[in-house]
């Protein structure tokens, strides 16, 4: 079979153990709309608020719903199984045929991307089907912002693969990595509520940058330079840490 | 032909030399075995030829590529199970089969490799709640999935009951009997005794010994073990006088004296001299663990 056959097959493998995680699906597809349902459960939030612009909160949790898929898959989901399958041996295994282990990595890769994707568009339409959230006015910044976000989000998993030796080291830094991402991401105050100087550190960070480009591409606006191009140094930074880093064995 | 050819093989980690200084040559189909003690460089020594490890120095062919610079030839040519390897837990065993057939270009019929294996019943089973026989047998589909010339065995048989070892052993067997040469580590005596063609023996990071089994139980000092009641009157001193004698000791009412051929001989003629006849007398061929013990020193666990 051909080079193309080897990577369909191992992509569909991949895919039907992803569907046989039942835990892994909840918190990346389905924690993520639950915790804008509840959030969007509250009167208050569904109220317009002055501070905030003219804004709702739950106008402000869509993106932070969103983010907090990308961060679930890529940090919570993603680094335990690809530092499983390195200390299984099933890498190792995989390396004595024909085709490399790289393989495997990558079509771990796209499925926690796909998970996150359809996260975000689940949290998107029930966003705007049971709170009347507005849709993104600049879908294609919108779409490359959100791309970007997925990537960086896989970038930081990968890396924390790469740094941690066994599956509950990965499994510990994870954790460790987890609640920063989710302060950036505006998961307890979202960005756009937070005092001036914190918000300028905030977007610094990859969270805190894809914050504010989904932010202003949802009220139509261009995502902006700065927090586009935070957002892929970072992504660059961490693949590059992590293929510097990772190992087979 | 030859399958596998290993020349001066060295390889170092640290300060400490795993291998150092190994070859053998591996005729086409051929059971080889690679035998010593845990720690002796033998699992280095085939992670070298299944190309998973790059050696210091020395030269290692498989079917005539080199597994550093002709990694797609080597995958081709070789089937491998490897010591403490695993699959995805959740992975069942049709599954397993079919992503492992889609790596080759000319896979094995999968039913019937698992009808060979006797996995039939477990095509559903995922990878997790498989016994651990069968978990080999899966590793044995595994390595014989791409048609290989040459298949690696890495302790196939650690850690299964008796049952599943004897089982095991049918099957390396049946591998070699279909063409493929096989190149089996192990630490078990009885396992090498009964499969392997030649044995290698290795121990701290040098080939101690290669030879057949019987070569090997036929090298030792002490290929013969004569026992008998100790309360037949006979001197030990006179026993060590025997020729050929190696040792002479007494242990649970029998003392027993390990020599080769001319002492059995030997002691034969003495007993009818003295006109004795000894009570329970045995006389019994060493086993490979003798052999084993007398060129290495060292115990095997």
């Amino acid at each position: 079979m051909s080079a193309a056959t080897a990577t369909r097959t191992v992509l569909r493998t991949e895919a039907r153990l992803f569907a046989r995680e039942p835990g892994s699906l909840f918190w990346v597809v389905i924690s993520p709309t639950v915790l804008l349902t509840i959030l969007g459960l509250i009167p208050s939030f569904r109220e317009v608020s002055e501070d905030l612009g003219g804004r709702r909160v739950i106008d402000l949790y869509v993106p932070v719903a969103v983010l907090f898929a990308l961060i679930m898959s890529g940090i919570q989901a993603m680094p335990p199984v690809l530092s499983g399958y390195r200390e299984r041996g099933i890498l190792r295994r995989m390396s004595t045929t024909p085709v490399r282990p790289g393989t495997l990595l990558t079509a771990q890769l796209a499925l926690h991307a796909a998970g996150a994707l359809v996260s975000a568009l689940l949290v998107i339409s029930v966003g705007r089907l049971a709170f009347g959230v507005a849709l993104p006015e600049n879908l294609p910044g919108y779409a490359l912002a959100l791309l970007l976000a997925v990537a960086g989000g896989l970038a930081l998993g990968a890396a924390v693969c790469a740094v941690s030796r066994t599956q509950k080291i990965a499994t510990a830094v994870g954790s460790a990595v987890f609640f920063p991402t989710m302060f950036t991401a505006g998961v307890w105050v979202p960005v756009q509520a937070m005092p001036d100087t914190l918000q300028r550190i905030v977007q610094l960070t990859p969270c805190g940058a894809a914050s504010q480009a989904l932010d202003t591409a949802m009220s139509g606006g261009w995502p902006g330079w700065a927090p586009l191009a935070v957002m892929a140094a970072w992504t660059v930074g961490l693949t590059a840490a992590a293929a510097r880093w990772f190992r087979w064995e | 032909m030859t399958a596998i050819e290993v020349r001066g093989l060295h390889k170092t980690y640290g300060d400490r030399k795993v291998v150092d200084g190994v070859s053998f040559d591996v005729g086409e189909g051929e059971i080889f075995g690679i035998l010593g003690p845990n720690g002796a460089g033998k699992t280095t020594t085939v992670e070298c030829v299944g190309g998973l490890r790059t050696p210091d120095e020395g030269r290692v062919r498989v079917c005539g590529y080199d597994p550093g610079t002709q990694r797609a030839d080597v995958t081709r040519v070789l089937g491998v199970q490897l010591q403490d390897s695993e699959l995805q837990p959740k992975l069942t065993v049709r599954e397993a089969l079919d992503l492992y057939a889609s790596f080759y270009e000319r896979p094995a019929d999968r039913h019937e490799l698992a009808e060979r294996l006797g996995l039939l019943p477990q095509l559903r089973t995922r990878f997790g709640k498989l016994s651990g026989g069968q978990k080999q047998r899966l590793f044995i589909a595994l390595a014989l999935i791409g048609r290989p010339k040459v298949v690696v065995l890495d302790e196939l048989t650690t850690g299964l009951d008796p049952r599943a070892r004897r089982e095991a052993w049918e099957l390396v067997e049946s591998i070699r009997d279909s063409g493929v040469t096989v190149l089996l580590v192990t630490h078990f005596m009885e396992e090498a005794q009964r499969l392997c063609d030649r044995i290698a023996v290795i121990d701290r990071g040098r080939v101690a010994a290669l030879d057949t089994p019987a070569g090997l139980i036929g090298r030792s000092s002490a290929a013969k073990e004569i026992s008998f009641a100790s309360r037949t009157p006979l001197d030990p001193a006179e026993l060590r006088a025997l020729p050929g004698a190696a040792g002479v000791e007494t242990k649970d009412g029998r003392t027993a004296v390990h020599g080769t051929d001319e002492t059995v001989t030997a002691f034969v003629s003495l007993l009818a001299r003295r006109g004795v006849t000894a009570a329970g007398l045995r006389v019994v061929d060493a086993t490979l663990d003798d052999a084993f013990l007398d060129l290495t020193g060292a115990d095997l666990r």
